[in-house]
């Protein structure tokens, strides 16, 4: 598969990949923590402020019109983009962490009764923790919690004797955003809707590496975050299989989410709008549809495959600087690698690589779980998009080796 | 450990930017920075303990203080080499002052020696809230002193 345009054309579209940090060409492989956007999505976002702003699904004047047919039309698009059936089916929220806390919260108060038990799994982002902890804490019930082995991978040994008759939900992620692992999602679903179960997946480290398909995999709720694919920030997505959305009470009131309300009784829009209360960040929807066709127009294979390409450089080379230790190798990983240089504190090492110009995470990532159950205070992140090259994966390769003779 | 207590915390500090001045790029500020971190005095493993640690997200920073004669003598460790460097310097400058001197004292020198990124108010490194906690100690000092 090959990229629909050349590696320089594709940085000419992100203009801040040609910015200095520090007097020196930025590296940007930070692209777990949020990506850099294309001109063709800043560009519409100024067109959308400049000459199609007005409320959506308000006014039965011309501009309203024109943002309400966009707005339903992104939604339309992220329906394609992650092949799910309708597009009733696609609610917007403000990102994975929202649309987390709306599922816990709504399926929570249908479903979830006191002793139930809820299952995730110890290498999830926070995001995908705390919600269902504070569900448990309001209904009593039970969180339970599905190991993985030293390489990072899922333990569906012990996934499969977790499930009970009690279990409500599966909550887990498609891809560790520590770890990279990508977890055999398709798998996990089955085995719950052998018992029942719905499962939701996280998406936030999936969909902006290679093609997602919600109806393949057959889940009940799939999330993700505007920001993390090439869009802007405070969008993002929560699919919902439409019998269950149908079936749940709505997380938020207000506007838009109602039919026919009256200081007697309200009653509810119908899907997707029951889960959009009060004016939703349209633009964002619209700039987050643009980033999903670059995508597509690119090609989501060959940037799967491209991105793949240089996670292969970068574990070669990292291995290759004595003393390192990688965190995550399950064969089956998304373009994320998690190392520490010998006994160098990484926070240290993050320093240092900045100062080289080179943006990584350092720290926990928000998955303090796996940083204990390899018992360290953190790891450093390279976290690498199809528009890193093979010079930026060298630079980090030299850069840490720097950093281990500095503090070596 | 005590500084040069003929100095005031002003003075210190503008020694310490004097120190730096010398520095023509990076790379030689923190590996001098490394250095200083060697240099601080062990910090006593019965201290780190949960009373006396600041968290932050990439480093952790332990702080402990002791008021003898009216000053304050502060021992402190970190476990990333660089935080530890700056550590030693907040040391210099606020070990062996009186409460009132440090909840008096302007810190401009961390600005100065271009070490402003390591002090942003996120939840960094918890160098900020060791300052902070400097403070507090002192502010605690300070009233218990004054109502024996």
């Amino acid at each position: 598969m090959k990229l629909a345009k050349s590696i320089e054309e594709i940085r000419a579209d992100f203009p801040i990949l040609s910015m200095k940090v520090h007097g020196l060409p930025l590296i940007y492989l930070d692209n777990g923590a949020t990506t850099q956007k294309p001109e063709q999505v800043i560009q519409l976002m100024d067109q959308l402020y400049r000459s199609a702003n007005a409320n959506v699904h308000r006014g039965v004047h011309f501009l309203s019109d024109i943002v309400s047919d966009r707005y339903e039309s992104a939604r339309e698009t992220v329906r394609a983009f992650i092949n799910a059936r309708r597009k009733e089916e696609i609610i917007f929220t403000a990102g994975a962490t929202a649309s987390i806390n709306a599922v816990a919260f709504s399926f929570g108060e249908k479903y979830v009764r006191e002793g139930d038990e809820i299952i995730v799994s110890e290498m999830e982002h926070h995001a995908n923790i705390v919600p269902w902890q504070m569900l448990c804490g309001r209904k009593k019930a039970v969180l339970k919690v599905i190991p993985f082995t030293d390489e990072g991978l899922l333990d569906l040994e012990a996934y499969r004797s977790l499930i009970t008759e009690r279990t409500r939900i599966v909550a887990v992620t498609h891809a560790s955003n520590v770890l990279g692992t990508i977890n055999p999602v398709k798998e996990i679903v089955a085995e719950a809707h052998r018992n029942g179960i719905p499962v939701l997946v996280d998406g936030a480290q999936s969909i902006q590496h290679g093609v997602v398909d919600v109806t393949d995999i057959d889940c009940d709720f799939f999330v993700f975050s505007g920001h993390k694919v090439y869009g802007p920030n405070g969008i993002g997505v929560l699919y919902g299989r439409e019998k269950l959305l149908n079936e749940l009470p709505p997380y938020q009131g207000g506007g838009d989410m109602v039919a026919t309300v009256s200081f007697r009784q309200t009653t509810y829009n119908d899907l997707p709008f029951k889960f959009e209360a009060g004016t939703t960040n349209f633009t964002g929807a619209i700039g987050l549809a643009a980033a999903l066709d670059y995508l597509t127009a690119l090609g989501r294979e060959a940037v799967e495959e491209r991105e793949q390409a240089l996670l292969a450089s970068a574990t070669a080379g990292l291995s290759s600087v004595s003393g390192i230790r990688i965190y995550g190798t399950a064969p089956r990983k998304v373009s994320v690698v998690s190392f520490l240089p010998g006994d160098i504190h990484q926070y240290d090492a993050g320093m240092i690589l900045d100062k080289m110009g080179i943006a990584v995470r350092t720290g926990t990532h928000c998955a303090q779980p796996v940083m204990e159950r390899f018992d360290i205070s953190g790891t450093i992140r390279a976290s690498i998009a199809f528009y890193n090259t093979e010079e930026e994966i060298d630079a980090l390769i030299d850069g840490v080796r720097k950093v281990t003779e500095m503090f070596g | 450990m005590v500084n040069s207590p003929d100095m005031n915390i002003n003075e210190i500090q503008d020694q310490i930017i004097d120190d730096f001045s010398v520095f023509s790029d990076w790379m030689e500020r923190y590996e001098y920075l490394i250095e200083l971190g060697r240099t601080l005095p062990p910090f006593d493993p019965s201290y780190k303990i949960p009373d006396y640690i600041i968290e932050g997200c990439q480093s952790k920073v332990w702080l402990y203080p002791e008021f003898k004669e009216g000053i304050i003598i502060f021992s402190a460790d970190s476990d990333a080499l660089i935080t530890r460097g700056i550590v030693a310097l907040l040391v210099k400058v606020f070990s062996g002052r009186t409460p009132d001197e440090i909840i008096g004292a302007d810190i401009y020198f961390i600005d100065r020696i271009g070490l402003r990124q390591n002090l942003s108010p996120t939840r960094s490194n918890g160098l900020l809230a060791m300052m902070k906690q400097m403070r507090l100690y002192a502010l605690a000092f300070k009233s218990k002193h004054e109502h024996k």
